[in-house]
């Protein structure tokens, strides 16, 4: 998609894409399939409610009002009220923001994490590699839950609890991303043309390398949105996440789980955002990554 | 073939033992006292004093490593410092629930995803198989409780059709076999989805094959070829995911049996996890994850044997 | 006439065209008769459209490709006309194909005899074990050794030639009208050619099995064909038989495609002969090949070719205008 420009001394250059346009023509390469675009509007739709939380929701989400338990939906209350007369609709909208400040957290730090522990071992010493790839497959070997609950009883529930949780759990699988593309790299050509010419390994790490890295890591981050935002709510669903009082979709279900065969309506309202937000990433996610790289498949044969 | 298994089990081994080695670390790396750390505050101090007592803590901590994976190895798992039976018989009595919900997940899985591929595959291009991709994806998306709170919500509290709590009296089938269905359709359905989009792409890989070409030369019927030929093909290609993702689904169902209030591993660490009960929590989490690498093993074995390519080169 | 131009012809196709995408066509009016017993060769460069012109008589084109003429007949059947049920019962009996690649021809995780007991699924009232003797005697035929060994054998255990002849064992199981072969020998090595093409013509001799075998190797074709047909650029632009086609080539292209033949050249040529330019795009106005022939005229540019006779040979077309006058 390289533009010819005609410059005045009459000499022909071709302009590489900008950074802004490469994204508009992956964005339109995304919209263009159904998939993506479903994706794209439930995204689009998440990280605005998450964004504009306080101001869509029309009461407080942990104001307490015993007059009003487990009220059918109304107008004055559009999803109800749950069992301690708080407002649901209030609860998801806010729940949302909590979903997505967890999530975003824990993947930036396990993306920080992972980022130089690949590195080092794709660029460092051989045994180095394996006895980290050792660990990577043991811990990507642990099943996840369990492992997470494992957390849980040592460090009590919490919010940083749960964003450790997710960060052994990404960690593994994005180190070992780093690492496959640090060692493919490694043998290409201009990476050997400059430790040829005695560049030292920070200039190649950081100047070469990286670049290349971050790219797959935030795709693959992107795919792992839903799973993080599963974990989040799974574990405050279990009562071992977010605090009870926090608004969060995992309490909102838990707090209908514990009144389901009162009312339905809390349950169905905690569900229902989870399911359209796992989907929409997923969808995206998905359409991201054939847009940029459809090697990434896991589906598809090398 | 002997060899390659062998490495494989060797390999089992270390992960097992750096899962052990990390449980045992965590215990430490968390400031405080070990004992209050990992039986929490409202513990009584014969507890603590038992469960100092089982880890030798004690001594020094390496001592104490090399006890803890030294009674590992001969298949001590410790005792519950709560109720001071063997950590191993109580995750024994639990394990038969817990394996029979992942075998019904398990034949969720691979009936109706093996079903929705090749409908898939037969309908290839047209909208039939795009609406069977998008509704691949969303199954793999939806959490698993989710799932099961919604069917639970549907089936058991709004048509009271199936049972929404326990698995069912000892002896009698009819009624486990009912308890078993909501469940295992929770854990099952992200594997459904995911199944059919894996039977999905090894399918339209096997039918793009030279043989198939031959067997249509001959005037072998399109169906046979589909059945006896691709599927067998495509299945043989998929066949190690899914039987890691057995593993997957043992693990899968903590929450179906939380939502459903069904005995099991799962039930049982989530209780663990209330109380404040590492030693169980431990126990629990090394046998799951010895489950795990189990069933990573069985897989390797199984496509090997299954492959006469592999078979053969092994 | 030789005798089997008499009987009636087992594949007889006239004005057949092929297309890809409703606007790509790979092949175009193509005129062909096969005859029992015949074995007739299909020449061309890579692009000429002849493995869709052999996959098309048995209906194996991929679903983008379209297929129109004036007349199609396999074995008495009206292949125009024919659905997919119709199509899977002639392939077969009425007619069998063998392919280039052998390695790939069969499933890989099935044995030979499982496989071959497949192609048997017709003959579903006789017993196993017959069908087992049949098998056994067919991989005798073809030469393979320790026949019934071989039946619990998978493909990557066999060499390419032997997969070969398990192929043409299949084919002799069927007893085809007509055998098409698509570039038989072309993964294999010399010897193995020559053993291959040896057994085709045994097959022709004792089974009476018309053979269609498409190669662009003249030596294949010249040691193993009766006939012979030219393809350049979708259209058949010369026909005759062997000797006819390989003594007194009437068409610039069939010179020019000797001349390229390794075997042909000359020992101590300085440079290797080749056709400059590339197979056009079939379908333009005037001659196909005018823009890469040495003898391009006026008339070649503005106005095609028509199917000739030639005066000395009744059996010998070619669509040039040089050779009519």
């Amino acid at each position: 998609m390289a533009a010819v420009t005609a410059t005045t001394a009459g000499e022909t250059t071709i302009r590489e894409p900008g950074p802004l346009q490469r994204a508009g023509i992956t964005l339109a390469h995304v919209l263009s399939h159904p998939l993506g675009a479903i994706g794209f509007v439930l995204v689009v739709l998440i990280v605005a409610t998450a964004l504009f939380a306080p101001w869509i929701a029309p009461y407080s989400p942990t104001a307490i009002s015993v007059k009003e338990r487990l009220a059918d939906p109304s107008l004055s209350h559009l999803l109800g009220t749950d069992q301690l007369g708080r407002d649901l609709f209030s609860r998801v909208i806010v729940g949302t923001r909590t979903a997505m400040t967890v999530a975003l957290t824990a993947l930036s730090v396990s993306i920080a994490i992972a980022l130089p522990l690949g590195l080092i071992a794709g660029y460092g010493p051989r045994w180095l590699d394996a006895i980290m790839i050792l660990v990577f497959d043991s811990v990507s070997s642990l099943p996840m839950i369990m492992l997470g609950l494992a957390v849980v009883v040592l460090l009590g529930p919490g919010v940083s609890t749960v964003i450790l949780v997710i960060v052994l759990y990404s960690v593994p699988s994005y180190a070992r991303l780093v690492r496959t593309q640090t060692l493919s790299l490694k043998t290409r050509d201009f990476i050997k043309a400059e430790q040829v010419m005695n560049a030292g390994t920070p200039r190649i790490l950081f100047r070469h390398l990286l670049p290349n890295v971050i790219g797959p890591l935030v795709i693959l981050a992107c795919l792992d949105i839903s799973t993080v935002i599963t974990l989040e709510a799974g574990l405050s669903f279990l009562g071992l996440g977010v605090k009870p009082q926090i608004p969060s979709w995992g309490n909102i279900l838990s707090d209908g789980f514990a009144v389901i065969r009162n009312s339905a309506v809390p349950v169905i309202a905690g569900g229902a955002p989870l399911i359209l937000a796992t989907v929409g990433f997923t969808f995206f996610g998905e359409a991201l990554r054939d847009a940029l790289d459809p090697k990434l498949n896991p589906e598809r044969k090398p | 073939m002997t060899l390659f298994l062998l490495r494989r089990t060797a390999l089992a081994a270390v992960i097992l033992l750096i899962v052990a080695i990390l449980l045992f670390s965590m215990m430490h790396m968390i400031p405080g006292d070990p004992t209050v750390v990992a039986l929490g505050p409202r513990s009584t101090p014969e507890m603590r004093e038992a469960f100092r007592e089982m880890m030798g803590l004690d001594r020094p901590v390496l001592e104490q490593l090399s006890m803890f994976l030294g009674r590992l190895a001969q298949g001590d798992l410790g005792q519950d410092v709560w109720s001071r039976r063997p950590v191993l018989t109580m995750i024994l009595e639990v394990l038969p629930y817990t394996v029979t919900l992942a075998l019904a997940s398990f034949v969720w899985a691979v009936a109706l995803g093996v079903l929705l591929g090749c409908v898939a595959v037969v309908h290839h291009g047209k909208w039939g198989d795009w609406l069977i991709g998008l509704v691949s994806i969303a199954f793999v998306a939806v959490p698993s409780f989710v799932v099961a709170l919604y069917s639970l919500l549907v089936f058991a509290v709004w048509l009271n059709w199936l049972p929404a709590i326990g698995a069912g009296a000892p002896g009698d089938i009819a009624a486990q076999a009912r308890a078993l269905i909501l469940p295992s359709f929770a854990v099952g359905l992200g594997w459904v989805g995911y199944v059919s989009r894996l039977v999905r792409a090894a399918m339209i890989e096997a039918m793009g094959e030279d043989y198939v070409r031959t067997l249509r030369a001959y005037g072998v019927a399109e169906t046979r070829i589909v059945y006896r030929y691709a599927l067998k093909q495509a299945l043989l290609a998929i066949l190690s995911v899914i039987a890691i993702g057995f593993g997957g689904l043992l693990t899968g169902s903590v929450f179906a049996e939380i939502v459903f209030t069904r005995p099991g591993l799962g039930k049982m660490t989530y209780d663990a996890v209330m109380s404040r009960n590492y030693p169980l929590v431990m126990g629990t989490v090394l046998v799951t994850s010895g489950l795990y690498v189990t069933c990573m093993i069985l897989a390797d074995a199984v496509t090997a044997w299954l492959d006469p390519r592999v078979r053969s080169a092994l | 006439m030789s005798a089997p131009a008499m009987k009636t012809p087992v594949l007889d196709m006239r004005a057949i065209s092929v297309t890809y995408g409703g606007r790509v066509p790979a092949v175009v009016g193509v005129d062909l008769k096969v005859r029992p017993g015949e074995i007739v060769g299909i020449i061309g460069e890579s692009g000429s459209g002849k493995s869709t012109l052999a996959h098309s008589v048995l209906g194996l084109l991929p679903k983008a490709a379209s297929l129109q003429g004036e007349h199609f007949d396999l074995a008495g059947t009206d292949m125009l006309s024919a659905g997919r049920g119709t199509l899977t019962a002639l392939r077969g009996p009425a007619a069998a194909m063998i392919f280039q690649n052998p390695m790939t021809a069969f499933s890989p995780i099935h044995t030979i005899g499982r496989q071959l007991t497949e192609l048997l699924w017709r003959d579903r009232d006789q017993a196993t074990g017959q069908k087992r003797e049949r098998i056994v005697a067919a991989l005798r035929d073809v030469g393979i050794p320790d026949p019934i060994g071989k039946l619990e054998a998978y493909p990557f255990q066999l060499s390419g030639g032997m997969l070969q002849r398990v192929a043409i064992a299949a084919a002799l199981l069927m007893k085809p009208q007509l055998l098409i072969a698509d570039e038989p020998t072309t993964a294999l090595d010399v010897t193995m050619e020559a053993q291959i093409l040896h057994l085709m013509r045994t097959l022709r001799d004792t089974a009476g099995v018309a053979i269609l075998i498409i190669s662009h190797h003249l030596g294949v074709i010249a040691e193993i064909c009766d006939r012979v047909a030219v393809m350049y650029a979708g259209r058949i632009v010369e026909e005759g038989t062997v000797e006819t086609i390989f003594r007194q080539p009437g068409h610039p292209y069939t010179r020019a495609l000797f001349a390229c033949e390794p075997a042909l050249i000359p020992t101590g040529a300085r440079r290797l002969p080749v056709i400059a330019g590339e197979v056009p795009r079939p379908g333009g106005t005037g001659c196909d090949f005018a823009g890469r022939c040495l003898f391009c005229e006026e008339r070649c540019l503005n106005c095609a070719p028509p199917w000739a006779t030639a005066a000395a040979d009744p059996s010998h077309h070619s669509r040039c205008h040089r050779s009519m006058s």
